[in-house]
């Protein structure tokens, strides 16, 4: 089999306004026998050289599966229907899976939530790395160990020397993570998908990792999409956030305006259900109902039957991403000209 | 020896725990210990720990994985037996009750657990799984009605007492296993991470749910989870738990205002600031070690940065301090801290 050489991507024009990648009207589709559920339906975003987008929503939200849709690991009968995902001038969904295969692990690395699954456990970690870094990069065998050594102690692993020759079950879970972050930053890739990197791991390992991976990325002028349901991680770590609800992006913008001046109804009581130290203890704002099953969204605004604020308008059809500040965006006819009236 | 009680209050406690221990036995088989020479290893999951709840009040129980706290939830309620210590029941001690004593007793806590997908039977309808604690002595009519006033309790309707747990959410699931820790009409609950697996909305949903009951019922709960946020949220006091041992108990305002011991001030430190304040942040350094071969002297001495030769050496044992907090910190107790 003849292999074409892929183009190398790191000479490409590095202007900071030119998006490193590029979403446009994603869309995933699950075929069932009954019917073809849509999981993921118009989803837009750029990422910046250098950004950390944080992607955030809760179980059913499509956040993950957006995730997996970029880096071409859908699980089967998952597959992208429509939209393009353009990273360095290339579009990742016309590519094949060897070609994928090239790009992911050499300019798009990626950890996933339960370092222990991600991690084969019948290699030892400095093979793992070894690996990796000679599959990607035109280097020899002792330039590569050289290099696993000298990341595994970037990430604050203790005497790497020795811990290079251990196998996963050897490291406690926050090491295990620390190895993860290490296999996907080694070959210095220009994007990071980083999916509930820090679910699995105690509160006070938590904080470490997060630090860990921003420093990191900081250093290497890596991009991270960071997929979290935690808002907690998303207001600490990203730049940008995208808010996701039933498999759409409801409101994006920067991080301290969503945070703190939230605009979809959606945002706004996800943000006050969650407790904080030293907040009011009597009573949290709830959103009622939950989010629903694929194959039951509703028609128009999907957020509307628990919506507190909605009107005639918002059964109708799927409002669309307006500007409501710069940068930020949100998805709800509440901030269209048709709210006449019902706006307060 | 006995650990002094914390924030002492003359009031009878609903609970109280004395020097309550729980080792599990992680040796391997005969031939194992014989061929490798292992000898008996022990996970002192819970290690001397002492404190009373008093009616009404929420405690809550906090500390990492492997904090042994999940482990004191079972051996109040008596899903597990202690290896040594008691657990006293409005005075009474548990352990002495013959099985049918008891069982009154007993009928009067109650406990939610953590998963709601495994904590209901797939195969039996809502109404079944809502009266079985008290369901047995019941007709048919009895039971349904009991049910249907359970459901509508926590937020659910009668319609829902034919449905299997597989046409609920998660978030409608914790509320059928309240309805069923509410079922024999109990005066304690013990909460082991009742909203852990669940999204934040549906969190709120359940917290607020937990705390309305409260008022209305009177009700009495041991709260444990390792989210501090929702830990202020529903406590009255706190525990915090490291390693199996509690390193620091007060009333929440003094554990979350004014931290003492240098784990909680550290955990405290680890929460994400969503007010976005920027305030620099230093999480603890390290990780739990193994409950299996904990540290000598105070277990948190090689996190801690304030760690001297006395604490290499000494466990370090609750004491009071003005506020009634409790602190088990030998640098606390000196001054240096």
């Amino acid at each position: 089999m003849t292999v074409t050489p892929t183009p190398n991507t790191h000479t490409a024009p590095d202007d900071s306004r030119t998006p490193l990648l590029s979403v446009r009207g994603l869309e995933v589709q699950f075929p069932t026998r009954r019917r073809t559920l849509t999981a993921i339906q118009d989803v837009n975003f750029d990422v910046m050289p250098g950004e950390i987008l944080g992607v955030v929503g809760e179980s059913g939200a499509g956040k993950s599966m957006t995730g997996n849709a970029i880096i071409g690991l859908l699980e089967p009968p998952g597959r992208i229907a429509r939209g393009e995902v353009r990273f360095l001038g290339q579009d990742l969904t016309q590519l094949d899976q060897a070609g994928l295969r090239k790009i992911r692990g050499r300019d798009i690395g990626a950890i996933f939530q339960d370092p222990l699954t991600s991690l084969n456990p019948l290699y030892r970690i400095g093979d793992m790395l070894v690996e990796t870094l000679l599959t990607h990069l035109d280097i020899s065998r002792g330039e590569a160990e050289r290099r696993a050594i000298g990341i595994l102690t970037e990430v604050g692993i203790p005497a790497a020397h020795e811990r290079f020759r251990h196998y996963p079950h050897q490291f406690s879970g926050g090491m295990r993570q620390r190895v993860v972050i290490a296999l996907a930053l080694c070959t210095e890739p220009r994007l990071v998908l980083a999916d509930e990197p820090t679910t699995a791991l105690d509160v006070s390992v938590q904080a470490q990792i997060i630090n860990l991976l921003k420093r990191l990325c900081r250093e290497r002028g890596t991009a991270v999409i960071l997929v979290t349901h935690d808002m907690g991680v998303i207001a600490e770590t990203a730049d940008r956030v995208a808010v996701m609800y039933a498999g759409r992006i409801v409101e994006i913008g920067p991080v301290r305006e969503v945070v703190k001046n939230p605009r979809h109804p959606y945002t706004v009581g996800l943000m006050a259900a969650i407790p904080h130290i030293g907040g009011t203890t009597t009573q949290l704002a709830q959103i009622e109902g939950s989010m629903p099953r694929l194959d039951a969204i509703p028609s128009g605004c999907a957020f509307n039957p628990r919506c507190q604020r909605r009107f005639a308008r918002c059964t109708e059809a799927v409002p669309a991403l307006l500007s409501v500040a710069p940068g930020h965006e949100t998805a709800c006819y509440l901030y269209s000209d048709e709210a006449e009236g019902v706006r307060p | 020896m006995r650990a002094p009680d914390a924030n002492p209050v003359p009031a009878q406690p609903l609970v109280q725990v004395e020097n309550l221990r729980r080792f599990f036995d992680v040796s391997g088989g005969w031939l194992r210990r014989t061929v490798y020479r292992t000898g008996h290893v022990l996970v002192r999951a819970v290690n001397d720990v002492s404190f009373a709840i008093q009616p009404g009040e929420t405690f809550s129980l906090v500390g990492e994985s492997g904090s042994g706290k999940s482990t004191v939830g079972r051996l109040i309620v008596g899903l597990d037996r202690p290896t040594d210590g008691r657990v006293l029941f409005e005075g009474q001690r548990m352990d002495t009750l013959g099985r049918a004593e008891a069982l009154p007793l007993r009928r009067r806590m109650q406990m939610i657990f953590q998963d709601p997908y495994a904590s209901l039977n797939p195969r039996w309808r809502v109404n079944r799984l809502v009266s079985e604690p008290v369901g047995h002595r019941m007709g048919r009519e009895e039971r349904f009605a009991l049910a249907g006033q359970l459901l509508e309790q926590v937020g659910l309707s009668r319609s829902d007492l034919d449905k299997f747990p597989h046409e609920f959410s998660g978030g409608q699931r914790q509320r059928i296993c309240i309805a069923r820790a509410l079922a024999s009409n109990p005066e304690f609950l013990v909460c082991d991470e009742p909203t852990s697996a669940l999204d934040v909305s549906v969190q709120a949903q359940i917290l607020n749910l937990m705390l309305e009951l409260q008022r209305e019922l009177g009700l009495t709960y041991l709260f444990i989870s390792h989210n501090l946020a929702v830990v202020y949220h529903v406590s009255t006091r706190v525990g915090v738990l490291y390693l199996g041992a509690l390193c620091e108990v007060g009333m929440r305002e003094q554990v979350f205002g004014r931290p003492r011991h240098p784990y909680t001030r550290m955990l405290l430190d680890s929460v994400p600031d969503l007010e976005l304040s920027g305030k620099p942040r230093t999480p603890v350094a390290g990780e739990v070690p193994s409950p299996i071969n904990p540290p000598p002297g105070c277990t948190f001495h090689p996190r801690c940065p304030f760690a001297n030769e006395r604490c290499k050496r000494e466990l370090p044992q609750l004491h009071p301090y003005g506020d009634g907090t409790l602190v088990a910190c030998h640098a606390v107790e000196e001054g240096r801290l």
